[in-house]
């Protein structure tokens, strides 16, 4: 896909960093409203003054899938479960790790987590607690 | 403000066709559009041409003028939309904004996609680039997981199960069997569909539309130019409205509804001074199974929760008080993104107009409404055309 040395994504590389340290943190605006970076302005209201908060260290399964036809770049991972998993006020997309992919229930506590998959690709992660 | 009225439309046949060209596909579709419409080529001003994934297929970007060349049009001026699979339901918008603005007489709009020739991997991969590339997709997110994703998060706010979802497609593929046009003119059980292959749990293969080349078209005039030319085109563009929500479902507040579709339709209903209750036969984007069952309570048919049973019910089938999706759907008449919303459209006026096989299951049918939708519905445009008899 790209050529020479990986670039980051400024912003978002700096949060994967952070949850890989164990230090994640999403940004909220004064009306509570929760994202992740980069951003400049709230999703929702479009305030330009988001503070850094601390991201709940587990979080609970909304809703997932069990992948079982994927991008070429999942090619030979499959099956394997996507998620969206509620942190308080936001919510994350991962890929749940170490389980059984039919044995993955709404509900299910999971902790983040990032993993690195080549060179230029992180993949944000969820772990059973 | 000017009326703008449907003088004529054209569809490719919607199937597997790799070796086509974009070009050679609109160019089908949109000098059928024409003919249909007997309107001189030579009158029509401005293009505007809905596609996604054109760069990844073919290579190619930079299509307004390439499509506009393709029927003779070089000279025009020409853009190309893209807004994933609502590319050229926004087109659609676009030209309807361009005759009411007054800025054209005679638009003519059309989308075009060549899919297949990307294999399965390839097209997967170009259908996910409509997620979020660095919070979905990096995320293993592909199209039929992110609706997998919401028909789950469906399940459990309101019931039903993938049984409910089978009789959606079942029902699509029996309006399909008399569509020329249609990718899949052929029947499905509820036990096929169900036992069919997992995709993306719980979307399984019927739940999803095929992978689909394919082109359509339409030309529109204004009120004045019908009248002094004599066209005939008994079809009005009454009302047109479009929505948008947050790209990733992260950011939704809620899994399992779509407001996207809400505001589209809001804003299409006051266009056409009209409400719900008046629209006769519908349209709608079941690029998956529980889109359908989304986009029903969206517009506004059903509650929230209560579009589940609509087509086991027997309400939205052929011959029920609503039928949706009489064209077959993008499930069995198949889903070219970037020629789907037009496609819709050109389904709908065929209804209206009482040339299409299935429009004797509405014979006084006088109100279409047409919905398009964009990724997990992060975009939404509707239309609501009328038809004089
Ligand atoms: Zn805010």
């Amino acid at each position: 896909m790209t050529s020479g040395a990986p670039v980051r994504d400024s912003g978002f590389d700096d949060f994967l960093d952070a949850l890989a340290d164990g230090d994640g943190y999403y940004l909220e605006c004064s009306n509570g409203h929760g994202s992740f970076p980069p951003r400049r302005a709230c999703r929702v209201c479009g305030e330009t003054d988001l503070e850094q908060r601390t991201l709940p260290s587990s979080g609970t399964v909304e809703t997932f899938t069990i992948v079982r036809v994927p991008t070429p770049q999942f090619e030979g991972e499959t099956p394997y479960v996507t998620a969206i998993t509620a942190f308080g006020s936001v919510r994350l997309t991962g890929i749940v790790r170490d389980v059984d992919p039919d044995s993955v229930e709404r509900g299910l506590t999971v902790e983040p987590s990032v993993e690195r998959w080549d060179d230029d690709t992180r993949r944000l992660t969820f772990e059973p607690r | 403000m000017q009326t703008v009225r449907i003088a004529g439309v054209g569809l490719t046949h919607f199937g597997v066709h790799p070796e086509r060209t974009g070009r050679d596909l609109f160019a089908e579709a949109a000098l059928e559009a024409i003919t249909d419409a007997s309107v001189p080529r030579d009158d029509v001003e401005w293009v505007h041409y809905g596609n996604f994934m054109a760069e990844l297929a073919e290579h190619q970007g930079h299509q307004g003028p390439l499509m506009a060349e393709s029927v003779g049009l070089a000279d025009r001026p020409a853009t190309r939309h893209e807004n994933a699979c609502t590319s050229s339901g926004a087109a659609f918008r676009e030209a309807v904004e361009t005759i009411r603005a007054g800025s054209a007489d005679v638009v003519l709009v059309g989308g075009a996609e060549r899919m297949n020739n990307l294999g399965t991997a390839g097209a997967t991969e170009a259908l996910a680039i409509a997620a979020d590339e660095l919070f979905e997709v990096r995320a293993g997110v592909t199209f039929p997981g992110a609706y997998a994703l919401m028909a789950r998060a469906y399940f459990a706010e309101h019931g039903g199960d993938r049984a409910d979802l089978a009789h959606v497609a079942v029902k699509n593929h029996a309006n399909a069997t008399v569509n020329e046009y249609a990718q899949f003119q052929r029947e499905i059980s509820v036990e096929e569909a169900l036992d069919a292959p997992m995709i993306a749990d719980p979307i399984g293969m019927y739940d999803a539309c095929p992978i689909t080349d394919g082109a359509s078209a339409v030309v529109l005039t204004s009120e004045s130019y019908a009248r002094e030319h004599d066209v005939d085109a008994p079809v009005v563009v009454a009302g047109s409205g479009q929505g948008g929500d947050a790209l990733a479902l992260q950011d939704r507040a809620s899994l399992a509804s779509t407001p996207a579709t809400e505001r589209a339709a809001e804003t299409a209903y006051d266009d056409a001074n009209i409400t719900v209750d008046d629209v006769d036969l519908t349209e709608v984007h079941d690029c998956f199974t529980i889109a359908e069952v989304l986009a029903i309570e969206a517009l506004g048919f059903y509650d929230e929760g209560e579009g589940i049973g609509a087509a086991r019910e027997e309400e939205t089938t052929r011959d029920g008080p609503r039928p949706v999706n009489l064209s077959g759907g993008l499930k069995a008449k198949g889903h070219p993104v970037g020629a789907t919303g037009t496609g819709q459209l050109v389904e709908a006026t065929r209804l209206l107009r009482g040339d299409h096989p299935n429009s004797d299951a509405v014979p006084d049918a006088t109100t279409a409404l047409t919905h398009n939708a964009g990724g997990t519905v992060a975009s939404a445009v509707v239309h609501i055309l009328e038809v004089e008899r």
